[in-house]
């Protein structure tokens, strides 16, 4: 059984992530759950994703709770610091470095902690890469979500070609090569 | 085949398996993805309603056709609804009519936190309770068998953890339902005193023969473990439940309402302790005890908020309390409006006049955070109209000339136009501003009467505001562009003094819809004083720097609202 949290900001993709997620895990025979965030919260507020796969315990939530999750991957590195509480202590930390203020920082309501990485680095294993910067080179920002993806991949029992089939399904036909690209760039890291 | 569905998927399955020929809704999180997956079903004629009294009514009308129907709203919408699901209550049905309304525990995306299994006791309907995928789709075809069999209408009743998670479901065919002959019924159908006196008699037996048949329904099952601890549960509870307590003995209502009696009792009989463990009201537990047996839970639980496996794991199983979720430490990321969203210069403009402002429930409820912070009240579908209405009442004129109602254009569609219309007709001086940016944006991009597109994207008749309030004898109706502030307030300034009502259309497409040219800004630093007014419209896009301000060319849009307001012109779309 693997527990999977996806947190960002609403708007950055983390929907397509855990689709991707939920349906690697289908066609592989394994039991899935996958719980999203729409509505009110998607409108550039911290949103979070749970995925959880198992061929071997029975599955019911289809959330995970404090110190459950095998891997928190975080588009934003303020959210992957909210996204600790989530993290078994064994667990991994993927995280996108870049930075998304918050509203009550913009009006300087607070305070965007300045060793907001340091914290999250605390927790031990921990993957850092900038995403965005890479999905730019792969072609467009927007990409950054399967780069993580591709890190993601190194930690679950799929091989490279059950992925490429994944994003195949799960991406508009336009954007498939981009993020086959975004993804290997993230798998080789 | 198998495919990994949300819950709301998963009905719109259940209903295109089960031969639904009519759907009517009003989008609502977490709702919406229902109607709009029907809509992907060519066998279902399906539709967006102006709100969810109208769908309802057409589901009714339908149903009594003889065509298996159903109508899709969230928990508040059916208190829109009410009127009709009440008296349909009465009537019953000719085909089956399901209501499928879903619940929003922890008020993710939701004004309330309110309970749809009292309404369908209220109206002494029955009531289903799905705990993942699959079971929406077995229940949807279950509810419209037991709607057809006691003549009812019948609540699906889902909630966020289970309307927008995706589990497994096992896909079947369509089954070829022909439609019912209808014939006139005054007796049934004609809600007079009189005939309805009769129904009353009827809906109380089938209550009770539904209580009777409950008992053995195969929705509510019986997990026998370890008989020292049995819960009673259901929905998404049920799932955290088997999670938390793996080995407790488990009575799963998938019938939340009417309760089945003697399995209870048996249950009850079977166990040593027993708790009844659910989400929000006690509503299962009070009518346990009502019945003398002994359990508890919500003195453990409580009604606010979801529940959880931890929560259960600590309340009942004596493992730790969880820690704390967020520390102090960590700043809040509140939803915000969008980069280019045309509401913000509205919003700017009414703080910069320092207005009253009644809003509503739509993306512009968001203009009640920092730094706009610019509503003072949003209570329902609707209601910013009647209460800016009721304000000038209450405080005469000058109150009114210093209050708007905002409301969006589905809003307006939805609840906006019987307020305006009061106002018209009881002499109202005030000001309604229609922020209509041309979709019902909060709940994803659904079409509405005033757009000009049907839940297909096919062009339909479509809805001209100013007309209907001009045929309402308003004389003042003003359309303006959001995004000319300069205009804006020189309009609200004129149509706020009047003596007489007046409506402002606030006109500007979504921005995630009608994108602009989209060349980001930049600030020249050499310009800019660091006044720090372009702050004050709450743009996600702009972030203060040491030496001035900085545009994140990800977020931007260009829409050019900051340029407007810079008094310096230190800011400029790139390459200006």
């Amino acid at each position: 059984m693997t527990n999977i949290v996806i947190v960002g900001v609403g708007g950055q993709g983390t929907l397509l992530a855990s689709k991707i997620l939920g349906y690697i895990g289908l066609e592989n025979g394994y039991d899935v759950r996958v719980s999203e965030v729409h509505g009110m919260s998607q409108r550039g507020g911290s949103v979070v994703t749970y995925v959880r796969i198992s061929n071997d315990k029975p599955l019911y939530s289809t959330i995970v709770e404090q110190k459950q999750a095998d891997v928190v991957l975080a588009f934003e590195s303020l959210e992957a610091l909210r996204a600790l509480p989530y993290l078994k202590d064994d667990g991994t930390m993927i995280v996108n470095t870049q930075e998304l203020l918050p509203m009550p920082v913009i009006i300087g309501n607070a305070e965007y902690p300045a060793d907001c990485l340091d914290r999250v680095n605390e927790h031990g294993k921990v993957i850092q890469l900038d995403a965005t910067k890479i999905a730019q080179e792969c072609g467009t920002y927007r990409a950054a979500n399967v780069v993580l993806i591709g890190v993601l991949a190194k930690k679950l029992p799929f091989s490279y070609d059950q992925w490429m089939k994944a994003i195949e399904a799960n991406v508009k036909p336009k954007f498939i090569d981009i993020n086959k690209e975004a993804f290997r760039r993230g798998y080789e890291l | 085949m198998k495919r990994l569905m949300l819950g709301n998927e998963a009905v719109a399955r259940g209903a295109y398996e089960a031969g639904v020929k009519v759907s009517s809704a009003y989008p609502g999180t977490p709702s919406t993805e229902i109607n709009e997956n029907i809509a992907g079903y060519e066998d279902i004629y399906c539709e967006w309603a102006p709100n969810e009294k109208v769908a309802v009514e057409v589901a009714l009308g339908s149903a009594v056709a003889g065509a298996r129907s159903m109508a899709c709203m969230k928990h508040v919408g059916l208190n829109v609804a009410a009127d009709p699901y009440y008296t349909a209550a009465y009537t019953g049905v000719n085909a089956g009519l399901v209501v499928v309304v879903a619940d929003d525990p922890g008020m993710h995306s939701s004004q309330n936190e309110q309970d749809t299994r009292m309404h369908a006791k209220a109206a002494h309907t029955p009531c289903l309770d799905p705990s993942n995928s699959q079971e929406c789709k077995d229940f949807m075809k279950i509810a419209l068998e037991i709607s057809e069999k006691y003549d009812t209408p019948v609540i699906l009743r889902l909630t966020t953890r289970i309307a927008h998670a995706r589990t497994i479901v096992e896909l079947g065919e369509r089954e070829a339902v022909e439609l019912r002959p209808y014939k006139r019924d005054i007796k049934k159908f004609v809600s007079m005193p009189g005939n309805m006196r009769g129904r009353h008699i009827f809906v109380e037996d089938r209550e009770n023969r539904l209580a009777e048949e409950a008992n053995t329904m195969s929705i509510n099952r019986i997990e026998w473990v370890d008989r020292s601890v049995g819960v009673i549960t259901s929905g998404a509870a049920y799932n955290y439940v088997r999670e938390a307590m793996p080995n407790a003995s488990v009575l799963k209502l998938g019938l939340a309402y009417p309760m089945p009696r003697k399995l209870i009792e048996e249950f009850a009989a079977g166990v040593d302790e027993l708790y009844v463990i659910e989400d929000m009201e006690p509503f299962y537990e009070e009518t346990i005890k009502s019945w003398g047996i002994k359990c508890s839970g919500k003195d453990k639980t409580g009604v606010q908020g979801e529940l959880f496996a931890e929560t259960i794991a600590s309340k009942f199983m004596d493992k730790p309390e969880p820690g704390p979720m967020e520390t102090q430490s960590i700043p809040v990321r509140p939803p915000v409006l969008c980069p280019g969203c045309p509401h913000r210069g509205l919003y700017y403009i009414l703080g910069k006049l320092k207005l009253t402002v009644c809003s509503d429930i739509g993306c512009y409820t968001l203009g009640a955070l920092p730094p706009l912070s610019g509503v003072d009240t949003c209570v329902c579908m609707g209601a910013s109209i009647g209460m800016a209405h009721g304000m000038e009442k209450a405080r005469g004129k000058e109150q009114a000339k210093n209050t708007v109602a905002v409301l969006g254009d589905s809003t307006f569609c939805h609840s906006g136009i019987t307020g305006l219309l009061n106002m018209m007709y009881n002499r109202s001086v005030g000001t309604v501003i229609i922020a209509d940016n041309s979709i019902t944006g909060m709940t994803g991009h659904q079409h509405n009467p005033s757009t000009g597109f049907d839940i297909h994207g096919n062009v339909a008749p479509q809805l001209n505001l100013e007309k209907l309030c001009e045929a309402m004898g308003i004389e003042h109706v003003v359309v303006v562009d959001p995004y000319d502030v300069k205009k804006l307030e020189a309009v609200l300034r004129e149509e706020t003094s009047r003596d007489e009502l007046s409506v402002i259309i606030s006109r500007r497409p979504c921005a995630l819809i009608v994108k602009q040219p989209n060349i980001p800004f930049v600030c020249d630093k050499d310009k800019c004083k660091k006044c720090g007014m372009c702050m004050k419209i709450g743009c996600p896009a702009i972030r203060k720097t040491a030496d001035g301000v900085e545009v994140d060319p990800t977020q931007c849009v260009g829409c050019g609202l900051c340029s407007t307001i810079c008094p310096f012109g230190a800011l400029n779309a790139k390459g200006e």
